[in-house]
């Protein structure tokens, strides 16, 4: 492990203990979405839209709700019309999103919902809604969607960000720009210019546990809803707004959850489960099958994107001209606004021009895939990194030394850089003995490089002191790989009691303040700070009732090592248990809440280094060798920093190698399973090399900078650019699966 | 409907209960036994979150009809543990941080006891084989294949 900055001597921040809710996780105990039970519970089912783009002309109810076991069937017209109660269009197609109304946007919108005493029944019910549509023309592509004449989603949608704005409607709902110096000067003053173009199709996130919600709601509006999500006070604040209630009618337990990486922050099933248990009088489960969740949820788009850059002979970046066209899928909100802002953030180029297009299409709407947006801007940016390296003949660490972003750098986005770890992370990887490894025929090396923000935003925490000296750190973020041990790590060095007398818990959305969804690599940063500023505020009331007890002014009191001490040594030194024993005469229980907005975020950098071996007969590639180096800021829990950094690098390879998704002519997806739509298996993977790198972020309290996403960023043009320095192909479209790898070669043979 | 009566041995106990014909043992040992550490991720047979032992063969129970199960005997996650004591795989997994948001983890707690069973020396190849059944979507498989080859090391020592 690369240490940048000493260690200062933390007791708990950066040891492995075994997590905390862990025993519960092995022994089959936990509870996951689709694992709660209600007395008099229902089963739901979802009737989804066969067609990519339709008018519903009517829908027929009345057979459904006759059959056997049926006690609620409900579509769109049971569900308030936002759109004219004047909401704000995000919120319109979040409701028409959850449910359609008068039109389907992709194969798989909701079109209506049953819930019946048996899963068997509720099959049945849904099969017999009988629902007339009329077929639209529909688009699938960014290119499809950017053409003259193309079909319209939406009739209203005006292109934002364009001046004038256009006066007719089109597919595209906005565009970016982002620009700096002289592009013809920069490209003039280069020696060497790539020019490419890309492609890439939309993936899945994948994670493994299908969405699933269990409402119960009461006649006086009042409903509970339990649900596996991100974020479990968005999930609230969402369906209170398509139910049209307030969102403390609501109350959201979050149960624990299988996986997410951006896809669970948003909401499908929930106010679905809650009008089926109103209508019903009974809790209703809603649980997607695994094909549900191909076709209706996720993805992340499809893009196109090319890239043209221009570098001197001493390996100077000189200019870079990005232009971007991100699928939305149904709605507007493709990622590519970040896409543009992270596309060229790794490097300080003088002259750019960076400009992306949101463009809907009758897919499922996109929704947030770890570090959303980047990973594409990057496979083509690093791509053509790669081969101005070639070109000029210079090290592929070498030329982004030459140009990486440090403190000061103002990045391509705008604002400068405060103390970042790229340099770091690069040097970490050319320091590895893998970057010297011998390699054989038909292997190849690839270097790839990373960035992105990482999040700050909302969160609160209460840390309540038991009887017995025990302390429960109360949080509101669903932990979705670790977090309850990164709290009671940093709970455990403030308060100074051991990791094991620390409970984490994820409470309700009745039971602790406010939390910003498990999203943007912020838990360890954000929870985390509300963590230990409730700890800090704990240890000055436990350092006040020791002055009291011993008469003395609070500043002859300090807290060490989980006791407090007179400075003097005049009194004999009072545990946190003694002062817990005591508390009752000392001012009652000992508590202490937090919350905060968005203190300090830390930019996350990545470099990383495959080794592939491509089989020219086949066009297979296999990834022999990784090495994935990443600045943490401070790493309060190496062992889940290297799972996410190891996560992030395999879901990146599954994207590189296999992962995409496939429509037929009609709009349909081919390939909603995971037999079709293959994401890595064990066997398909070598160990995945981590290097934590430890630049400490300056604006939080133990230097965390968030490390969920930007691991996802560098390794497709890590993969590619390995294959291009293994059979010299320079792919260009994702993914590089055997066929295109092999015609690939076969071209360049010609 | 009428249902079917099926006797088991589930976890080192007789157990009965009722089902239909067209049910899955994973949905007949959630709803009907009240046994959820098994997960449906796919229902295809494609992830192997709801892998359980069926007479010490690792099965996806999402492919077997729950009247199959009749007099056979199945070992399911919340089984793994004997008498409060952790089986060496549940206690490497958690000291190798091989989990993390844990939805695929019975089903590699499963999988990679019916490959120890057979086979106490696997090699890493062989474990990625014997494992490749099972998804996990968080981990990069990396720690888990480390926490069975750990386990293993400790079962053979013992
Ligand atoms: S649920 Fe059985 S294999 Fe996926
Ligand atoms: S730990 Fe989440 S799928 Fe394996």
């Amino acid at each position: 492990m690369a240490i940048t900055e000493e260690n200062p001597g933390y007791k708990w921040v950066g040891t492995r203990p075994i997590r905390p809710d862990g025993l519960e996780k092995v022994t089959g105990k936990a509870r996951f979405g689709a694992d709660l039970a209600l007395p008099g519970m229902l089963h739901g089912k979802v009737v989804r839209s066969p067609h990519a783009h339709a008018e519903i002309v009517s829908i027929d109810t009345s057979a459904a709700e006759a059959m056997p076991g049926v006690k609620a069937v409900i579509t769109g017209a049971d569900f308030p019309d936002l759109a004219a109660n004047g909401a704000h269009a995000g919120d319109i197609d979040v409701a028409t999103n959850t449910i359609a109304r008068d039109k389907v946007l992709y194969e798989g919108h909701v079109v209506a919902a049953v819930a019946a005493i048996t899963r068997e029944q509720a099959e049945a019910a849904a099969k017999a809604v009988e629902i007339t549509y009329e077929v639209l023309p529909h688009v699938l592509t960014v290119d499809e969607a950017m053409a003259d004449g193309a079909p319209l989603l939406h009739d209203g949608m005006i292109t934002k960000g364009v001046d004038p704005a256009p006066e007719d409607p089109s597919n595209i709902a906005s565009k970016i720009l982002h620009e700096r110096g002289d592009l013809d000067q920069g490209f003039g003053e280069a020696d060497s210019v790539v020019e490419r173009e890309f492609t890439t199709k939309p993936v899945h996130q994948g994670y493994i546990e299908p969405h699933a919600a269990v409402a119960d709601a009461n006649s006086d509006g009042r409903a509970n809803l339990w649900c596996s999500s991100q974020g479990h006070f968005q999930m609230r604040a969402y369906t209170a707004t398509v139910l049209g209630v307030s969102p403390g009618n609501i109350k959201v337990t979050a149960a624990e959850i299988g996986g997410g990486f951006g896809g669970k922050t948003v909401i499908y099933l929930e106010p679905l489960a809650v009008r089926l248990s109103q209508r019903a009088g009974r809790p209703v489960k809603l649980v997607m099958d695994r094909d549900e969740v191909f076709r209706a949820t996720g993805p992340t788009s499809g893009t196109r994107i090319k890239v043209k850059m221009g570098a001197t002979k001493d390996g100077k970046m000189t200019a870079a001209e990005v232009w971007m066209a991100y699928e939305a899928g149904a709605y507007a909100g493709s990622p590519v606004g970040a896409a543009g802002m992270t596309a060229i953030a790794c490097y300080d180029i003088p002259n750019f021009v960076v400009e992306g297009y949101d463009v809907v299409c009758n897919k499922p709407r996109v929704a947030a895939y770890r570090a959303p947006g980047a990973p594409m801007a990057a496979f083509a940016v690093e791509s053509v990194v790669d081969e101005l390296a070639r070109n000029l003949e210079i090290d592929p660490i070498d030329i982004r030394l030459a140009n990486a972003a440090v403190e000061g750098t103002q990045a391509s986005y705008g604002p400068k850089f405060p103390r970042i770890g790229f340099v770091e992370t690069l040097e970490a990887i050319k320091d590895h003995p893998n970057y010297s490894e011998e390699l054989g025929p038909n292997q190849g090396r690839g270097v790839s490089a990373g960035f992105w923000f990482n999040a700050g935003m909302m969160s609160s925490a209460t840390v309540h002191i038991n009887e017995n000296g025990t302390a429960t750190v109360v949080t509101g973020s669903p932990d979705i790989g670790g977090s309850r041990q990164s709290m009671a790590l940093m709970a455990a060095e403030e308060l100074g009691i051991p990791y094991e007398s620390i409970k984490p818990v994820v409470a309700d959305t009745e039971t602790v303040g406010f939390n910003d969804v498990t999203g943007g690599s912020r838990v360890t940063l954000a929870t985390g700070a509300a963590v230990v500023d409730a700890c800090r505020l704990v240890v000055e009331d436990l350092r006040s009732r020791a002055a009291k007890t011993w008469d003395v002014e609070l500043d002859q009191v300090e807290w060490v090592e989980g006791q407090a001490q007179h400075i003097d040594g005049a009194q004999p030194p009072l545990s946190l248990g003694d002062l817990a024993k005591k508390s009752g005469r000392t001012g009652g229980p000992i508590s202490a809440n937090a919350s905060l907005n968005s203190r300090g975020v830390g930019a996350g950098f990545s470099t990383q280094l495959c080794d592939v071996e491509v089989d020219p007969e086949t066009g297979v590639t296999r990834v022999i060798r990784y090495l994935t180096a990443q600045d943490a800021g401070r790493a309060i829990s190496p062992d889940y920093v290297e799972g996410q950094m190891q996560g992030g690098v395999v879901q990146g390879i599954g994207w590189a190698l296999n992962e995409e998704y496939i429509h037929d002519t009609d709009g349909v997806m081919e390939n909603p399973s995971f037999l079709d739509y293959r994401i890595p298996v064990a066997s398909d993977l070598p160990m995945i090399d981590c290097s934590i790198v430890e630049v400490p972020n300056p604006a939080h309290p133990y230097g965390v900078r968030g490390v969920g996403e930007v691991g996802i960023v560098p390794p497709m043009a890590a993969v590619g650019n390995a294959i291009n320095d293994a059979v010299d192909v320079r792919m260009t479209e994702l993914p590089m699966s055997p066929i295109k790898v092999l015609e690939a070669i076969t071209d360049q043979s010609d | 409907m009428s249902r079917t009566h099926i006797s088991a041995v589930i976890n080192g106990d007789e157990t009965e209960f009722l089902t239909e014909d067209g049910t899955s043992l994973l949905n007949a040992l959630r709803d009907e036994v009240g046994l959820t550490g098994a997960k449906e991720g796919c229902g295809t047979g494609d992830c192997g979150s709801c892998s359980v032992l069926i007479d010490d063969r690792v099965t996806c129970a999402c492919l077997v009809f729950a009247p199959e199960a009749d007099g056979a005997t199945i070992v399911t996650v919340e089984g793994l543990a004997t008498s409060g004591e952790l089986h060496p795989l549940q206690q490497c997994f958690l000291e190798g941080a091989a989990l993390q948001c844990g939805i695929c983890t019975p089903g590699f707690l499963m999988a990679a006891k019916a490959l120890l069973d057979r086979n106490p020396d696997p090699t890493e190849t062989e474990i990625r084989y014997a494992l490749a059944g099972n998804l996990c979507r968080c981990t990069g498989y990396d720690k888990i294949i480390r926490a069975v080859q750990e386990a293993a090391r400790e079962i053979r020592e013992k």
